[in-house]
C-alpha cells in the first residue's frame, strides 16, 4: 500500500455518453462524496457515437484517488476512466484568454512578456490587449501573475485538457 | 459488450415489420410484462393517469394501491428482497416522486433492485414550474443507481429494458424512469425482444472473478491459523445458491463465520460455526474473532462503520481478502490485502473449486486452538438476559416469537431501532431472503410497508413486522392497504413507549437528558386495529405473552400485537461509537466504567 497521507494531484480522462445529465452525475459524485475538482473540461469528441471526453484534475490521498476512479467507473453512461497520472506522463494543456488594461511602459512590458510566453495577441485597443496563452497550468499561472503586476486583468481559462504520450489509445468506448 | 449485438439488430430487415405502434402507456405495460413484472406498488395522480388507464385494461399486472409513495417503494423492496426479483413502483409527478425519495435512498443503501416509474408533466411544460412538476431526475440522481427522463417515445422500450437490466445487474439498486405525460399518450414503436441485446450492452459489470485473484486468495487461506469468514448482503443478493455455497465453504474449512445485519440467513443460525451478527450490537465472540483473526475472508460485505467501529483499531493484525461485486467498495473504508471482484456465487464456486484442486486442509492444531479461544468468548454469553417477574423483557418477547414460529414458513421485517437489533440478535434465520430490514439508511417506518410487499409475494407465508411503537407510527397509514387486500401481516410491536435507541444514546452519551424521545399520546393499538377491521391484541405481562403470540399466529388476516415491554431496557452488547471491537460494553454494569470518548460523541 502506498503512503496514504500524501495528497497527490491526478489528471483523469473519462469517456462518457453525451446525454443529458451526464455532467451533473460526474459533478454530483464529486460533491456528494467530498472529492476535489481542481479543473474540469468537457466536450463532445466523437459526434458519430455521441461520446464526450471529460478531463478532470483532482487531488487526494492514493486511497481517495482509487475511490474516485472506481466510483466514476460504475456510473452507467461512463464507458472508460483512465488515470493519466498513474502510469504515463500525461501531456496537459490549458488555454487562457487574458485581457490587460494598462498604459505606457507597463503596456510595452506586457507585450514583451507575452512574446516570451509565446502568447498571441487577439485584440488590442489603445489601452488594452487580449492575449491567448497555452501551456500547462503552471505556465498559464506564471503568465497571469506577471500580467496582474502590470495592470488590471481579466482572465478566462479552459481548464486542463490532457492525453497520454505514446502510441496507446487512452479510452475506448464499450 | 457482445459484439454480435448490432448484428442482431441489423439482421432483421424484418425488424421494421415486427415493430408495432401503440400508445406509450400501453407500450410501458407491455415492456413491464416482457420483464416478467407481476406486481406494481403504486399511487395514481394526474401525470400517470394514462398508465392507470392502461392498467385498467390489463389483466396480467396486479396493482397494489398503497397509501403513501414512500410505502410503495418499501413494499417493492420487501417484495424484491424476499423473492430476488425486481420490485416495481409507480407514482405520479411532483409530490409522488419526492415522497418516493426516502424509499429510493433506502434501496440504494441496501442494494435492492427496484424500478420506480414516475409521471412527469408533458415535455413542453418541463422547466416551467408547471403544476406538480419537480425536477425528478435532478432530485433522484443521488439516490438512484441510475435514472432516465424519457423525452422520445422511440426510446421508451429500450429505456425500460436497460432500467431493469441496470437495477438487477452487478450490485443491484434502484433505477428511476421519469415519464412525461405526452410520451405516455403518443404512439411509440414496440419491437419484440429484438432490441434487448443493444439496450443492455453498455452496462456490463464484471461478475466472473479473476482466476489469479482466486488463486492468491487460496494461498492466503492455506496459511491462515486464526481465520474468520465475514459475510454480508452480497451473499443474499447473489441468490440462494451463494448461501448454499457459503455453507459448503464453512463446512470444508471448519472456520468461524459471522454475518452482517444484511447477511443474516446466509448461514443457518443453528450452524455451530456461526458466531452471530457482528458490529455495534454484534456478539462478543463475533467481534473479538474479527479483532483477533489473522485472516479475514470478507464475502459480499462492505466494511460499514456499524461493523468496523473505530477504523484504526479494526482487526489490526489480519490479512484481509475482500470479495465484492462493486469495485468501489474495495479500499473505501478499510485497506485490504487482496480484492476479488465478482458475483458472490461465482467467487464461491471458484474458491471451492480451487481449494479442492489444491487439496485444501485447514490447520488442525491452530484452528482447534482458535476455536477454544472463541469458546471462551462464547461462554461470556453476551446475549443473556433475565426474564423475571411479570414485566416482559423485549429480548424475551422476540426469543419466544422465534421459538413459536420455528415450524412455520416465516418472513421477518423490522422497523429501525432497539427492536431491530434485538430481532437481529434473538431471531434465528436459517435461510436467505427471510429477513428484511433497513440497514444502510436506517429508515424508521420501513417494516410495515416492507412486510406488505413480502406478503404480496408470499401470500401463504407467515410475515411478521417486528416493530417499535415509534417507527410503526411513521407509516401506519398502510394498515388501510393491509385491510383492503386482506394481507395477513402480523405486526409485533415491542412497545416501550420510547424511541428506544434514541433514549439509549441519550442515557449513555448525553447524561440521561431524554430530550423529545418519549412516545407521548400513543394510540390504543387494539382500537387502531379495530378501526381498520383487523385484530388487535395486547400483552401486558409475561404470563400473557405466549398466548398473545399464539393468537396472533392463529388469527387469519392482519393482526396488531401490542407487546408492552420493560421501558428502560438497553440493547447490549454495544460497541460505543468511536471504540474498537475489543472495547465492548457487555451490559449495564459496563457502561459506567467506560464513558464514551469525546471523538465518539460526534459520531452517529
Amino acid at each position: 500500500m502506498k503512503d496514504n497521507s500524501v495528497i497527490e494531484r491526478h489528471i483523469m480522462s473519462v469517456l462518457v455518453d453525451n446525454e443529458p445529465g451526464v455532467l451533473a452525475r460526474v459533478i454530483g459524485l464529486f460533491s456528494g462524496r467530498g472529492y476535489n475538482i481542481e479543473s474540469l473540461t468537457v466536450s463532445e469528441t466523437d459526434p458519430e457515437r455521441a461520446l464526450s471526453r471529460i478531463s478532470i484534475v483532482t487531488s487526494g490521498t492514493p486511497m481517495v484517488i482509487e475511490q474516485i476512479k472506481a466510483q466514476l467507473a460504475r456510473l452507467v453512461p461512463i464507458h472508460a476512466v483512465r488515470d493519466l497520472t498513474e502510469h504515463d506522463v500525461a501531456i496537459e494543456r490549458e488555454l487562457a484568454l487574458v485581457k490587460i488594461i494598462n498604459h505606457g511602459e507597463e503596456r510595452i512590458e506586457a507585450l514583451r512578456i507575452a512574446d516570451t510566453f509565446r502568447a498571441r495577441t487577439l485584440d488590442s485597443t489603445l489601452d488594452s490587449f487580449v492575449f491567448e496563452v497555452t501551456g500547462n497550468s503552471s505556465k498559464v499561472d506564471a503568465f497571469v501573475n506577471l500580467m496582474r503586476s502590470l495592470g488590471s486583468v481579466e482572465v478566462a481559462r479552459t481548464g486542463v485538457s490532457a492525453i497520454s504520450r505514446g502510441n496507446n489509445i487512452d479510452l475506448e468506448a464499450k | 459488450m457482445p459484439k454480435s449485438a448490432p448484428a442482431t439488430e441489423d439482421a432483421g430487415t424484418s425488424a421494421a415489420a415486427t415493430t408495432t405502434m401503440m400508445p406509450g402507456a400501453e407500450l410501458l405495460l407491455k415492456a413491464l410484462e416482457d420483464e416478467g413484472v407481476e406486481v406494481v406498488f403504486g399511487y395514481p395522480g394526474g401525470a400517470v393517469l394514462p398508465i392507470y388507464d392502461a392498467l385498467f385494461k390489463n389483466n396480467k399486472i396486479k396493482h397494489i394501491l398503497v397509501r403513501h409513495e414512500q410505502a410503495a417503494v418499501h413494499a417493492a423492496e420487501g417484495y424484491a428482497r424476499s423473492t430476488g426479483k425486481t420490485g416495481v413502483v409507480l407514482v405520479t409527478s411532483g409530490p409522488g416522486a419526492t415522497n418516493a425519495v426516502t424509499g429510493l435512498t433506502d434501496a440504494l443503501m441496501d442494494s435492492v433492485p427496484v424500478v420506480c416509474l414516475t409521471g412527469q408533466v408533458p415535455t413542453h411544460l418541463i422547466g416551467n414550474d408547471a403544476f406538480q412538476e419537480a425536477d425528478t431526475t435532478g432530485i433522484t440522481r443521488a439516490c438512484t443507481k441510475h435514472n432516465y427522463l424519457v423525452k422520445e417515445g422511440g426510446k421508451l422500450q429500450s429505456t425500460v429494458i436497460e432500467a431493469f437490466h441496470v437495477a438487477a445487474s452487478g450490485r443491484p439498486g434502484p433505477v428511476l424512469i421519469d415519464l412525461p405525460k405526452d410520451i405516455l399518450m403518443k404512439e411509440a414503436p414496440y419491437q419484440k425482444e429484438a432490441i434487448r441485446a443493444s439496450a443492455t450492452a453498455r452496462y456490463q459489470p464484471a461478475t466472473e472473478p479473476d482466476p489469479a485473484a482466486i488463486s492468491a486468495a487460496v494461498d492466503m487461506m492455506i496459511r491462515a491459523e486464526r481465520p474468520v469468514i465475514y459475510g454480508g448482503g452480497g451473499l443474499i443478493n447473489s441468490g440462494p445458491r451463494a448461501s448454499e455455497l457459503l455453507t459448503d465453504l464453512v463446512h470444508m474449512t471448519g472456520w468461524p463465520t459471522t454475518l452482517t445485519l444484511m447477511g443474516l440467513g446466509a448461514l443457518s443460525a443453528a450452524d455451530k460455526h456461526f458466531l452471530g451478527m457482528l458490529g455495534m450490537h454484534g456478539t462478543y465472540e463475533a467481534n473479538l474473532a474479527m479483532h483477533g483473526c489473522d485472516l479475514m475472508l470478507n464475502l459480499g460485505a462492505r466494511f460499514d462503520d456499524r461493523v468496523t467501529g473505530l477504523i484504526s483499531g479494526f482487526s489490526p493484525n489480519s490479512t484481509k481478502i475482500h470479495c465484492d461485486i462493486d469495485p468501489s467498495s474495495v479500499n473505501k473504508n478499510v485497506a485490504v490485502d487482496l480484492a476479488v471482484i465478482g458475483d458472490a456465487t461465482k467467487i464461491l464456486e471458484a474458491l471451492i473449486a480451487e481449494m479442492k484442486k489444491r487439496k485444501f486442509k485447514p490447520h488442525k492444531t491452530s484452528l482447534d486452538k482458535w476455536w477454544s479461544q472463541i469458546e471462551v468468548w462464547r461462554k461470556r454469553d453476551c446475549l443473556r438476559f433475565n426474564q423475571t417477574g411479570s414485566i416482559i423483557k423485549p429480548q424475551h418477547a422476540i426469543k419466544r416469537l422465534c421459538e413459536m414460529t420455528a415450524e412455520r414458513d416465516v418472513y421477518v421485517t423490522t422497523e429501525v431501532g432497539q427492536h431491530q437489533m434485538w430481532a437481529a440478535q434473538y431471531f434465528d434465520f436459517h435461510l436467505p431472503n427471510r429477513w428484511m430490514t433497513s440497514g444502510g439508511l436506517g429508515t424508521m417506518g420501513y417494516g410495515l410497508p416492507a412486510a406488505l410487499g413480502v406478503q404480496v409475494a408470499h401470500p401463504g407465508a407467515t410475515v411478521i413486522d417486528i416493530a417499535g411503537e415509534a417507527s410503526f407510527m411513521m407509516n401506519m397509514q398502510e394498515l388501510s392497504t393491509l385491510s383492503q387486500y386482506n394481507l395477513p401481516v402480523k405486526m409485533f410491536i415491542i412497545n416501550n413507549e420510547w424511541m428506544g435507541m434514541v433514549r439509549q444514546w441519550q442515557e449513555l452519551i448525553h447524561g440521561g437528558r431524554y430530550s423529545e424521545s418519549y412516545s407521548a399520546s400513543l394510540p390504543d393499538f387494539r382500537k387502531l386495529a379495530d378501526t381498520f377491521n383487523m385484530t388487535g391484541l395486547v400483552a401486558q405481562s409475561s404470563d400473557d405473552l405466549d398466548s398473545v403470540i399464539t393468537q396472533m399466529l392463529d388469527t387469519p388476516g392482519p393482526v396488531i400485537a401490542d407487546i408492552r415491554v420493560a421501558k428502560e431496557e438497553n440493547c447490549f452488547p454495544m460497541i460505543p461509537s468511536g471504540a474498537a471491537h475489543n472495547d465492548m460494553l457487555l451490559g449495564p454494569e459496563d457502561q459506567a466504567e467506560k464513558p464514551v470518548s469525546e471523538e465518539g460523541m460526534v459520531l452517529v
